[in-house]
């Protein structure tokens, strides 16, 4: 349990958030969360846009890795309505798992729920069928809490709508091989500037998997929405760091306050 | 200053006192309790024996063959420990159960009646010895934690002087075991030395749960004073048609109330630091107990005080009736962000106050969050706890775990499934861990597949050394456009998950 889930997302071929092409300030400023690399591309804003809503279809797989590279970085994410979503495919994606909660089970009335999520957790994924007065209610909600609303299956008003075409595997040969790496093709379109229909393949799982133990680093980025852009380049380092540079560097200013004694 | 300082009663080795009245053990034979393997608490004869905390239970039962052991169970510590209770409440009212074994009364109380502070504390130990047989220890200071720390030495501190007290005592002390091996690694051994170090740089580098146990280091309480009490309307009553008299009637009712003051709660983004527990009995009898946490007290913990009060009350032979009403009034509420601020930091309270709130509106078990467990399935790797308990693993993950499969399905699934050759015959799984034949058709709530490829058997081999040893084997198997994870349990194949 010792392994941050940047170092994960390492093993998995992915690079830190930091090396995403960030077109504009809003990465900068925390208002675009960031994604696995080789989701940027589908995004419009190289990540998920904070008060939007995105829908997902055909791959469990692919909803979860949409939450992995915010949850590493320290946000919240919430899945409504999946109970039989695999906690340990998504900890695999490099979700922090321990900052996904899930409610499996709404009930009857999930607008409140939904709603309650919106208000404080930053990425919602929502599975369950809803009326479209309803969603549309939420995408709303999502815009006004600055969350991001990810639906999965359709939804009336989404901003960008992700599916997977074909999800497939490495091929397994009769006893030998086991399923390592796994290929997704995914078409993307929308709404505005998402409008342009895209189609990307992803692949998930180098050769060498191990299974990520995910680890806590409770410590959060959270940038002030107004900083300016001339703050980009620190605060990409800022998220870059791992947990351990950062538990390595308290460690050392402790030794030194403690061998400086309570002078203050 | 005056207001805070505490009387502590302490109960030594109370989980081994606590089994042996249960089963009428004899004390001269030592005697441990154990959680799991480890030993959790000895009486002096094992201790004599060489015996400690923390050791596993083989290598104590190798020390001492005679050794008896017990499975650690807070309910009947807590079911044994309201005689104490009671015993101590009848010479200072107002007291308050920290845990079984261990209660806390403001000192000013008995100290007045009894002239002085050593007075009321021999008055005490001698008053348990004599109601219940118990040996107790008192403790005197001006916080919990001095208080708690002085009953275990069985000494009264004198007032204002809890600093120096708690001054040489090792960092040990503190029930924070990551933070206590991180101030080792920077040499501060002792509370003195912690305490030493500025607030500020505490709180800015190991965040909220550090500053709390600086404060304890410091003799401070574990909470700045706050006067106010809670709105009388967040108490929740409830009166039984049928009185309760049995434990899982108890348990039963100790669970829904816990969850309706949860949400009285959760509704106002407040949790509960001490929790007052009113009974009445059909025949009017009124019963009524504080419990106090360190912690706010997450929904279980609501409802595991409730029900080990009232298997303490019900076991008690004084009752001449069932209990007919219940009632839960939080005697003393933190903001509900503080439940999980020690372990997360400031800028998550957004999130925390969001999941109590649902947790509000579905009740604990309506979030959940997942805990990489050890294991080799995908199922039996996950362990979904409600949001807000504990996160520990029960098997560590790092063990190496034979048989475990490279990547888990994202969706998981447990489908009874049909695999068939190309004759159309079953196709099953041999003893040396072999398929009879070549899989070719997969069949899941009627629908049929061809499968191109497979791969596997991979075993899963569990409790082999029981008389039916759980013995099972997973395939993965691939058709055109999807990848599944299959499981063979006592004869017959079921789908564990859809790769997709």
């Amino acid at each position: 349990m010792s392994r941050s889930a940047t170092a994960s997302l390492a093993a998995l071929g992915v690079n830190p958030a930091s090396e995403l092409t960030s077109t504009t300030t809003d990465h900068a400023t925390g208002r675009v969360l960031p994604v696995r690399g080789e989701l940027a591309g589908l995004l419009p804003w190289g990540g998920l846009r904070r008060g939007s809503t995105v829908s997902v279809g055909g791959s469990t797989s692919l909803l979860l890795a949409l939450l992995a590279g915010a949850t590493a970085d320290g946000c919240w994410a919430a899945v409504v309505g999946l109970p039989q979503v695999g906690v340990l495919a998504a900890a695999e994606l490099g979700v922090a798992v321990q900052r996904l909660a899930l409610v499996p089970r709404p009930g009857s009335d999930p607008g409140p729920v939904i709603a309650a999520l919106l208000d404080g957790i930053d990425l919602v994924a929502v599975a369950c069928p809803l009326p479209p007065s309803l969603a549309r209610r939420l995408t709303a909600r999502a815009r006004q809490r600055r969350s991001v609303l990810i639906a999965f299956g359709p939804w009336p008003s989404a901003d960008v709508e992700l599916t997977a075409e074909s999800v497939s595997w490495n091929p397994l040969h009769d006893g030998a091989e086991t399923l390592r790496r796994q290929e997704i093709t995914v078409r993307s379109g929308g709404r505005g500037s998402a409008g342009r229909a895209k189609n990307v393949l992803l692949t998930f799982g180098a050769e060498e998997i191990e299974l990520p133990l995910v680890a806590g680093d409770p410590d959060r980025s959270d940038e002030p929405a107004d900083a300016g852009p001339g703050r980009a380049d620190e605060l990409a380092a800022r998220r870059a760091d791992s947990a351990v540079t950062r538990r390595a560097e308290a460690v050392e200013r402790l030794v030194r306050l403690a061998q400086k004694g309570p002078s203050e | 200053m005056k207001d805070t300082r505490l009387l502590a009663v302490w109960c030594p080795d109370w989980p081994v006192i606590a089994a042996c009245t249960a089963t009428g053990t004899a004390p001269h034979v030592p005697v441990a309790v154990v959680d799991g393997n480890e030993i959790v608490s000895t009486s002096a004869v094992a201790r004599a024996e060489g015996i400690r905390k923390a050791m596993r239970k083989r290598a104590a039962e190798a020390m001492c063959p005679e050794l008896i052991t017990f499975e650690h169970d807070p309910q009947r510590d807590a079911r044994f420990f309201e005689p104490v209770a009671e015993a101590v409440e009848e010479l200072a009212p107002g007291i308050e159960v920290v845990l079984p074994g261990l209660v806390a009364v403001p000192a000013q109380g008995p100290v007045g009646y009894f002239g002085s502070e050593e007075q009321a504390a021999e008055r005490i130990v001698d008053h348990v010895a004599t109601r219940t047989g118990t040996e107790a220890q008192v403790g005197m200071a001006d916080s919990l934690f001095a208080a708690t720390k002085a009953a275990h030495r069985n000494v009264i501190v004198p007032p204002d002087r809890t600093p120096e007290f708690l001054r040489p005592l090792g960092v040990h002390e503190l029930d924070a075991p990551e933070l206590v091996d991180l101030l080792r690694r920077l040499g501060l051994k002792t509370l003195g030395a912690f305490a030493e170090v500025p607030e500020n740089a505490v709180a800015s580098r190991f965040g909220g749960p550090a500053t709390r146990q600086h404060r304890l280091a410091r003799g401070l309480p574990e909470r700045p004073l706050d006067k106010r009490r809670p709105a009388p309307e967040l108490a929740v009553t409830e009166t039984f048609d049928e009185p309760v008299e049995r434990i899982d009637a108890a348990a039963f009712a100790a669970k829904i109330l816990s969850e309706r003051l949860h949400e009285n709660l959760a509704a106002r983004s407040l949790a509960c630091t001490r929790l007052g527990i009113h009974a009445r009995t059909e025949n009017d009898e009124e019963l009524h107990r504080v419990w106090r946490a360190a912690e706010p007290l997450t929904p279980r913990g609501i409802a595991d005080r409730v029900r080990w009060q009232l298997d303490g009350w019900l076991t008690r032979e004084r009752l001449t009736s069932g209990i007919r009403t219940l009632t839960l009034e939080p005697v003393e509420v933190v903001n509900g962000t503080a439940l999980q601020l020690g372990l997360w930091g400031h800028d998550d309270e957004r999130a925390v106050r969001a999941l109590l709130h649902v947790q509000g509106l579905l009740g604990p078990d309506g979030v959940l969050t997942g805990v990489i467990d050890g294991g080799r399935g995908p199922q039996e790797q996950v362990r979904l706890v409600p949001w807000g308990d504990e996160r520990t693993p029960a098997r560590n993950p790092d063990h190496p775990w034979p048989g475990r499969l490279t990547r888990a399905p994202a969706t998981l699934a447990d489908d009874p499934a049909e695999l068939k050759d190309e004759a159309g015959g079953e196709v099953g799984v041999t003893g040396r861990l072999e398929l009879t034949a070549q899989p070719k058709k997969l069949t899941v709530k009627g629908r049929t597949r061809e499968i191109t490829a497979w791969a596997g058997p991979w075993p899963v081999d569990e409790r082999w050394w029981a008389p039916d040893p759980h013995r099972a084997a997973r395939i993965q198997v691939q058709t055109n456009d999807q990848a599944f994870l299959l499981i063979r349990r006592n004869k017959k194949w079921f789908l564990e998950g859809v790769y997709d």
